[in-house]
C-alpha cells in the first residue's frame, strides 16, 4: 500500500510537472526585469514549430541579456502554453496583458494562433510582433500595432516557384501540375497566386484539393494526385506529418513527379529527413526566408550559438527559431529607437523604420505586412539543402527533374 | 486505378490497424469499467519502442514485436495495479481523469527521451507494394491487417476456449456476482487490462509505420479511437474492428468522390444515426456488455 501511495505520488508530482503549462525564465540580477508574454504551441498539432519558436526566443534573451538587457533592465520570458488551440491563445494573451501586466508581448506560431493573438493585442494596445502570422487575414484585422517578421507575406510565398519554373527551358517546362492544401489560413492563400501563374505560363491544373487540417488520412489525397499524374506537386501542408503522408503514399504507388514543393514540412531540418527518410529528401523544395549560410545580419553569431545549445547541424536549425529570434532582434532595435517600452510609443516606431534581422533587412506597411522583401527557394540536395533560387543568391543548380524516391 | 476502388481497400486495410489500436480501449471498458484515456499514449509507446529497436538496435519492427508486446503488458499491469485497482467507486468517471493524468506522465517522459521532433518507423515493406489491378497496395498495410486478424483471433480464442476467457466474460457480465462465484476479478482486470495494452504495441508499431508522430501526437489519436468504440459498441470487440472499418472507408471514399472537407462529417452523420437508432452502438448489448 505504501509502495503504491509513494507511485501515486510521484506520479501526481511528475504530472504537475508535466502539466503545468506555465515556465518562466528567470533573471537572478535585474530587480526589475522587463517582463516579456510568450504564448507557444508546446503541445498539440504544432508542437515542434512552437518548441522551436520558443528556443528563439531564449536563445534572444540569452543574447540581449549578455549585452545588458533592454534599457539596462534585464529581460525575462513568460511562456505559456497554447495547446495549439485559438481558444487557449486567445485566455493566454488576456491572460498575460490583462492579469499578469507583462510589459511586452511576443507572438505565437502560425496565423491561425496569431489571429486571436493580435485580437487581444489590439484590445490592450500592445505591439505584437509574429513570427509566423502572415495570412491574409491577420492584416485583414488592420491592427498598427502589429508587425510579421519574415520577409514576405505568406500569399506571395510560392511566386518564386512560378518564376523558376518559367526560366526553365521550354523543352523541360513541366505542362501539368497538381495542388493540395490544408484549409489552413497559412497554406490556402498561397497556392491560388501560384496557380494563377503557372496557368499564365502554359502548366495545366489537373487536381486543386483543399482538405480539413485535422484529416486524419491523406492517403484518398494522394491517390487522387497520384492518378492525376501530375508533372508538378504543390503541397500546402502545415507539418512534417503531413508531408510524410503524402511521400509515402507517392513512394508506395511508384510515382514521382518532376518537382514537388510543399509550404511547410521541408523546412523542419533533420526531423523532416527522419520522418520521410533521408533519402527521400532528394530534390524537395520548399519556400524560405532564411537560411544557416545567409550574409545577414547576426547571423553567422545566431548559428554559432544555436549549434553550441542544441547541437545538431546548421541544415538542421528548423526555420522558426531564426523567425522568432528576428522578433527579438525587432523588438530591441524598436526599443533603443525609442529609449521606451511603453507599447504606443513602440507602435509608432513600428512603420517607419529598416529593421536587420537574421532574415536580411525587414520593413512593414501599415498593418504590418513586410513591404520590398521576397522568400528565396531551398532545394534538399545530398542531405542539405541549399539555395536554388533566385540566381543572385544561388547555391547550387535546381535540380530538375528530381530523381525517383529511394 | 480506379480511385474508389483504391480507396475502399485502403481503407480497410488501414481499418485493421486503427482495429488493432482501439481494441484494447474496448476490452478495458468491457471488463474494467474504465475509459483508458491513455490508450493514444501507449499506442506511441509502443510506436516510440518499435521505432527505437529499428532506428539504434536495427531490429525489424515486426521482430521487434517479441520485445515490444511483452514490454507494454508489463507497462499495462503496472498501470492497473498502482492506478486502476485503487479505483473502487465512479470507475468510469475517475478512470478518465487518472488515465489521462497517466497519459501526461507518460507524454512527458517520452518527451524528454525521444525529443520532440516527429519520427516515423522504416522498413523495406513500408514503401515496397504489391500490384493488384493497377493499384499498389503497400506491404505494410497487408500486414497490418493480417496482424489485426490473427491477434483479435487469438484474444477470441482467449476468450471462448479457455478458462481465463471465462472467467473474463463472467466478469464482463457482472463483476460481483463474478466475486461471489470464486472469480478473482482482481487478478483478471490486471490481466485484461494487461493484454490489452500488450496488444497496443502492434496498433503502435503499424501507426508509427503509416504516420509520422511526435509524444503530442496522442490527442489526436484517441479521439479518434473513442469514436471508433462509441460507433462500435462500448466492449464489443468485435465493433471496434467494423467500426474501423467503417470509418476509415467512409471516410477515404468521400474524399475521393466528393470532398476531403466532408470525410470525417460523413463518419460523424453515419454515428449519429447510429446512436439514434442503437445508442448503444453496432454491437453493444445493454445491460450487459459484451466482449
Amino acid at each position: 500500500m505504501k509502495t503504491r501511495a509513494a507511485l501515486v505520488a510521484l506520479t501526481a508530482s511528475t504530472l504537475l510537472l508535466a502539466a503545468c503549462g506555465t515556465t518562466t525564465s528567470t533573471s537572478s540580477a535585474a530587480k526589475s526585469p522587463i517582463v516579456i508574454g510568450v504564448s507557444v504551441s508546446l503541445s498539440g498539432d504544432f508542437s515542434g514549430d512552437g518548441k522551436a519558436i520558443l528556443q528563439g526566443y531564449q536563445m534572444w534573451v540569452n543574447d540581449v541579456n549578455k549585452q545588458g538587457g533592454l534599457l539596462g533592465r534585464k529581460v525575462q520570458l513568460k511562456v505559456v502554453d497554447d495547446d495549439s488551440t485559438t481558444q487557449q491563445t486567445l485566455t493566454n494573451y488576456t491572460t498575460l496583458i490583462g492579469t499578469d501586466k507583462v510589459n511586452l508581448v511576443f507572438g505565437p506560431f502560425s496565423s491561425l494562433l496569431t489571429i486571436p493573438a493580435e485580437q487581444i493585442a489590439k484590445r490592450y494596445g500592445y505591439v505584437l510582433l509574429g513570427p509566423a502570422g502572415g495570412a491574409p487575414n491577420v492584416f485583414a484585422e488592420k491592427y498598427k500595432g502589429y508587425a510579421f517578421v519574415q520577409p514576405a507575406s505568406v500569399v506571395n510565398n510560392l511566386l518564386t516557384f512560378g518564376q523558376m519554373i518559367d526560366a526553365l527551358p521550354a523543352a523541360q517546362r513541366p505542362t501539368t501540375v497538381a495542388y493540395a492544401t490544408s484549409n489552413d489560413p497559412f497554406t490556402q492563400p498561397q497556392l491560388p497566386p501560384l496557380q494563377a501563374e503557372l496557368t499564365k505560363d502554359g502548366v495545366k491544373s489537373v487536381s486543386y484539393q483543399v482538405f480539413p487540417d485535422e484529416t486524419p488520412d491523406l492517403t484518398p489525397e494522394a491517390l487522387k494526385i497520384v492518378h492525376s499524374g501530375a508533372q508538378v506537386v504543390v503541397l500546402g501542408t502545415t507539418s512534417v506529418p503531413q508531408v510524410q503522408a503524402f511521400v509515402q503514399t507517392f513512394v508506395q504507388q511508384h510515382y514521382t513527379p518532376k518537382a514537388i514543393i510543399a509550404t511547410s514540412g521541408p523546412d523542419q531540418g533533420s526531423q523532416f529527413a527522419t520522418a520521410i527518410g533521408a533519402a527521400n529528401t532528394e530534390g524537395f523544395l520548399v519556400p524560405s526566408g532564411w537560411t544557416p549560410t545567409a550574409n545577414t545580419y547576426q547571423n553567422g553569431k545566431f548559428v554559432r550559438e544555436y549549434l553550441a545549445k542544441y547541437g545538431g547541424t546548421a541544415n538542421a536549425i528548423p526555420g522558426d527559431a531564426p523567425e522568432a529570434y528576428s522578433v527579438g532582434q525587432i523588438m530591441a532595435q524598436m526599443v533603443a529607437k525609442t529609449h521606451s517600452i511603453n507599447n504606443a510609443t513602440l507602435i509608432k516606431a513600428l512603420h517607419d523604420t529598416t529593421f536587420q534581422t537574421v532574415q536580411g533587412p525587414m520593413k512593414f506597411g501599415p498593418y504590418g505586412a513586410p513591404v520590398g522583401g521576397g522568400t528565396f527557394l531551398v532545394q534538399w540536395q545530398s542531405g542539405a539543402t541549399q539555395i536554388v533560387w533566385p540566381t543572385s543568391i544561388q547555391q547550387a543548380n535546381f535540380e530538375y527533374p528530381k530523381p525517383n524516391w529511394k | 486505378m480506379d480511385l474508389v476502388f483504391g480507396s475502399v481497400v485502403l481503407g480497410i486495410l488501414s481499418g485493421g490497424i486503427y482495429a488493432l489500436m482501439a481494441v484494447g480501449l474496448t476490452l478495458s471498458f468491457g471488463v474494467l469499467e474504465v475509459i483508458n484515456i491513455a490508450q493514444g499514449m501507449l499506442v506511441l509507446v509502443g510506436a516510440y519502442f518499435s521505432f527505437a529497436l529499428e532506428h539504434y538496435w536495427h531490429i525489424d519492427p515486426l521482430v521487434g514485436l517479441l520485445v515490444t508486446i511483452p514490454a507494454l503488458f508489463l507497462i499495462g499491469y503496472g498501470i492497473e495495479w498502482a492506478f486502476l485497482r485503487p479505483l473502487r467507486q465512479d470507475r468510469v468517471a475517475l478512470s478518465i481523469l487518472v488515465t489521462y493524468a497517466v497519459a501526461l506522465v507518460m507524454e512527458g517522459l517520452i518527451g524528454l527521451w525521444f525529443g520532440d521532433n516527429f519520427v516515423a518507423i522504416h522498413a523495406w515493406y513500408v514503401d515496397a507494394a504489391v500490384d493488384v489491378f493497377g493499384l499498389y497496395i503497400p506491404y505494410i498495410y497487408i500486414l497490418g491487417f493480417a496482424l489485426a486478424i490473427v491477434l483479435l483471433g487469438a484474444v477470441y480464442l482467449l476468450l471462448y476456449r479457455t478458462k481465463f476467457g471465462a472467467a473474463l466474460r463472467a466478469t464482463v457480465q457482472n463483476r460481483d456476482a463474478a466475486v461471489l462465484i470464486g472469480i478473482d476479478v482482481q487478478r483478471i482486470s490486471t490481466l485484461t487490462f494487461a493484454i490489452a495494452t500488450g496488444l497496443t504495441a502492434a496498433g503502435g508499431m503499424l501507426f508509427g509505420a503509416t504516420n509520422a508522430f511526435n509524444a503530442n501526437s496522442m490527442l489526436d489519436l484517441i479521439s479518434r479511437l473513442l469514436m471508433i468504440i462509441i460507433l462500435g459498441g462500448m466492449g464489443s470487440m468485435g465493433g471496434a474492428l467494423i467500426a474501423s472499418l467503417i470509418m476509415l472507408v467512409s471516410v477515404d471514399v468521400v474524399s475521393v468522390v466528393w470532398t476531403p472537407n466532408w470525410s470525417t462529417f460523413a463518419f460523424f452523420v453515419i454515428t449519429v444515426v447510429v446512436m439514434v437508432l442503437r445508442p448503444q452502438g453496432l454491437f453493444g448489448a445493454p445491460p450487459a456488455r459484451k466482449v
